[in-house]
Parts: structure tokens; C-alpha cells; sequence
């Protein structure tokens, strides 16, 4: 592999592992409400955080775009308060990847804490344990595979981003060109072999991914 | 069941043909303008494919099925030519434009040479992308000529044709962009900040040709006739392009 494919995939595992890590605290937040907690409004917030995973990810990129940009609410505050631009920077790599990736997690975190029997937490609670204690202690842990897996998932869905990375992130290489990116670019100018290279080393990461995910989970107590 | 068979076949005219054309982006408002007008004294349909015409390029030469090949430089049309996928005969250099910088209309920076795009004040360029895409070649060819692609490259933000460099500027995200002349005008949010003289910018041309492969010759060099006559040569003036003889 040359350098440049090297930069890419560098590029790439760190957006990637970046997005996932950051996606964890809101996105178990929000998974362990919609397993225990019943609220005003649940049903609406379900519904938004499944919205990427059905959703055209052209259009997400889109939303992202108008939101993210140089005019957008939130990338035009960042711009004026902090003087950077998220929009055909890295940040917006990791935005995208996040918001793409994000349902994968919930949805997955939600179902290992629906599993982890109540009675347990009930009994913790009696012996004086408080809610957070409670969840780090008891939750968390017996959730942890659901969680890791879900993580493992989200993390490979962010690898896989195209859609709303090319939007709002653009496609320049050394900076944003991931490695989907770099694939559709190398067939654009023909460079099939390199193209091919890339294809290679994405199968692989799936491979491990996949492989990863289903030992963690198989792992039963 | 076979009534609306019938129906559907009796509604497809019997001598109509699909004319497929490949055709550069920059050529979108004038060429749809061109096909409009082209139907309606015609059986034949037009169907564009628009993009880049190194992508175009490409997917002629991976088969996808097209009768008529609009590029934007002659390296295209030269290596279609040189792998027999063009009927020679049949090409002409059609087109010219130029160059001009533009800024986003509202807030832009403000640029009256072309060697302020190597100052740190511009943070970012959008190009068709350089190393393939004709408008990017052209801007390319341009920067190098003055001694400055160097210091601009890497505040380059490539893009997949032209268009997307227009709209990267008209959104407001890049703070410049080199687009053709004829571009700049189809966006009210850029304003056009330097024009690059043709004496002093690249030499552009736009050939076009029939494929070697195409499925409907005929009424392909019908409309590649047309598309020289005055009626379109008024319409491609129009849009801000010179017409070559």
C-alpha cells in the first residue's frame, strides 16, 4: 500500500474510533431511558434517533450541512465564537459518522439493558445503592457485551460512511477522503487496482468487526 | 390488462428514437434549453446524462449505453478517440469560455487578483477536482502558469464537477471558487469577483462527437446538426459561451 492509501486508512480507524467513543455517553443516556424510564414525549425521541438508519444518507448529510455550515445555526456560532469551520474539515467526518452511527448504538445498548433483570437493580436500590451507582455497578456490566457490540457495530457503520460524509465533509484527499471515499474516487479515474487494494482492506475490517462483535457477544456469562 | 398494453404502446410515437447525451455540467441550462425547444419540432427525445466529463468519460468507456459525447476539454474526446470509442468523423470543436473567480454574493472576501488566492486570508479554494475534472485542469493549468499552485493547493477543496464548486461558494462554505464564466451566471449567491481574460487563461474547448457504440446514430448526428445550427448558437451565446466555427 503507498503512503497516501496508509494516511487514508490512518484517516479513517481515527475518525471512526473518534465518532464511537463520542456517541457513547448521550447514546447510552438515551438507551437506558428508553429501557427503564417511561416519559412524555418517548415515543417522538425513539422515532428521531431510528430516523438516520432509514433515512437517504445524502439527506442527513444535507440536514448536516445546512446546520453545520459556514450559515448554519450551529456551524455558524462555532465559527464566529471559536473561529473553525466544521464543514469540509475532519470534524464534519466525525459529525457525520456520529449521526449515522448513533442508532446502531441505542438500538443495541437499549436491548442489553432491557435484558439485565430488574429485580437485581430493585435489590441494589435497598441495600441503599444510588441510581448512578446502581447503573455503573449493576446495569453497565451486565449490559457490557450488548454495549460492546453495539459499539463494535456503530464503529463499523462509521468506517462504512459515504452518504453524508461526501456532503457535508466533501472529498478531499489527505483531510476528509475516507476510505469509501477513496474507493469511489480511485474508480472514477480508473485507477482500478488501487481501488481494489482499498476494497481489500475494507473486507477486512468488516471481517474483523463482524468477527469481533459475534465472539463478544457469544461470550455468555 | 390488454387494453393498457395497447394504450402504452399506441403512446410511444413509432418513429421516436432516445437520443442519450453525455454531456459536461457547465453545458446543463444550455443544453436542456436547446433539447426544450428540439422536442417540440421533433419525434426524437433527448436524455441527458450531466457530470463531469471525466466521469462521463469514464463510464463511456466502462459501456454505458450513449449516442453523443459532450466533453469540456479535448483530453477526453483524445483518449475516447484513441480507444475507438468515437466516430472521428464526426468531431468538432464546438465551444469555448473562461474563467472567473467568484465569492459568495453576501459576506464575501474580498478578491481583485488572481494572486491574492495565495494569500493566507483565502482558507479555502473549491475546484472541480484538479487532476481529472476539465474545469479543475483548466484552473490548475492557470495557477501553475502564474507560479502560485503551490501555496493554493493545499487550501484546494476538490469537488466532482464544476457545479460543486459554484455551489460550495454559493452556500458559503469556501470563501472562493474558479468556475467557467457561463457557470457564475446560473447562481444568484456568488458574484464574480475577477474575470480571467482569454488571452491570459487556458484555452478552452469543448468537442463534441457521435459514439463509436451509439444505438441511435441517426438521430444522434440529427440533433449533433442541430446543435450547430443559429438557433442553438443564439441560445449557447446566451449563456455566456463563445461558439467556435
Amino acid at each position: 500500500m503507498s503512503s497516501a492509501e496508509w494516511q487514508i486508512l490512518g484517516l479513517t480507524l481515527r475518525t471512526a474510533a473518534l465518532a464511537t467513543l463520542l456517541i457513547v455517553p448521550p447514546g447510552l443516556a438515551i438507551a437506558w431511558l428508553l429501557a427503564r424510564r417511561q416519559w412524555p414525549g418517548k415515543s417522538l425521541i425513539e422515532t428521531l434517533v431510528a430516523l438516520p438508519l432509514v433515512m437517504p444518507p445524502v439527506a442527513t448529510g444535507l440536514l448536516l450541512l445546512e446546520l453545520l455550515g459556514r450559515r448554519g445555526p450551529l456551524g455558524g456560532w462555532l465559527h464566529r465564537t471559536f473561529g473553525f469551520d466544521v464543514v469540509f474539515t475532519w470534524r464534519a467526518v466525525v459529525a457525520a459518522m456520529m449521526v449515522m452511527s448513533f442508532p446502531l448504538l441505542v438500538r443495541a445498548a437499549r436491548v442489553a439493558f432491557e435484558e439485565v433483570d430488574p429485580r437485581l437493580e430493585q435489590i441494589a436500590r435497598t441495600l441503599g445503592a444510588s441510581n448512578t451507582r446502581v447503573f455503573l455497578s449493576i446495569t453497565l456490566p451486565l449490559a457490557s457485551r450488548g454495549v460492546a457490540g453495539g459499539m463494535l457495530l456503530a464503529f463499523a457503520r462509521a468506517i462504512g460512511e459515504f452518504g453524508a460524509t461526501i456532503l457535508v465533509a466533501g472529498n478531499i484527499p489527505g483531510r476528509t477522503t475516507t476510505l469509501s471515499l477513496a474507493i469511489y474516487n480511485l474508480v472514477q479515474l480508473g485507477h482500478d487496482e488501487a481501488a481494489f487494494r482499498l476494497l481489500g482492506v475494507s473486507v477486512l475490517i468488516a471481517f474483523a468487526a463482524v468477527w469481533i462483535t459475534e465472539a463478544v457477544l457469544r461470550r455468555r456469562a | 390488462m390488454r387494453a393498457l398494453l395497447a394504450m402504452l404502446l399506441l403512446a410511444l410515437p413509432l418513429r421516436a428514437a432516445e437520443v442519450r447525451v453525455f454531456a459536461a455540467a457547465s453545458l446543463t441550462e444550455a443544453l436542456t434549453e436547446i433539447a426544450r425547444g428540439y422536442e417540440k419540432n421533433n419525434e426524437d427525445r433527448i436524455v441527458f446524462n450531466f457530470g463531469a466529463s471525466s466521469i462521463l468519460a469514464r463510464q463511456i468507456e466502462q459501456g454505458a449505453p450513449g449516442d453523443l459525447f459532450l466533453s469540456a476539454d479535448e483530453a477526453k474526446m483524445d483518449a475516447l478517440a484513441r480507444q475507438k470509442l468515437i466516430d472521428p468523423q464526426t468531431r468538432v470543436r464546438a465551444l469555448s469560455n473562461t474563467l472567473v473567480i467568484v465569492v459568495p454574493r453576501i459576506d464575501g472576501k474580498r478578491i481583485t487578483d488572481v494572486r491574492q488566492l495565495a494569500e493566507p486570508r483565502i482558507e479555502s479554494l473549491a475546484l472541480a477536482e484538479p487532476s481529472s475534472v476539465p474545469a479543475g485542469i483548466y484552473a490548475r493549468q492557470y495557477l501553475q502558469k502564474l507560479g502560485i499552485w503551490a501555496r493554493v493547493a493545499p487550501k484546494v477543496i476538490p469537488t466532482d464537477n464544476v457545479r460543486g464548486a459554484l455551489a460550495a461558494v454559493a452556500s458559503g462554505n469556501v470563501d472562493a471558487a474558479i468556475v467557467y464564466r457561463t457557470d457564475a451566471r446560473v447562481s444568484k449567491d456568488v458574484r464574480v469577483a475577477v474575470e480571467i481574460s482569454r488571452a491570459e487563461g487556458p484555452a478552452i474547448s469543448y468537442p463534441f462527437a457521435l459514439l463509436a457504440e451509439a444505438e441511435q446514430p441517426v438521430a444522434a448526428r440529427r440533433f449533433l446538426a442541430h446543435l450547430r445550427s443559429s438557433a442553438s448558437r443564439a441560445i449557447f451565446i446566451r449563456h455566456g459561451f463563445d461558439v467556435l466555427r
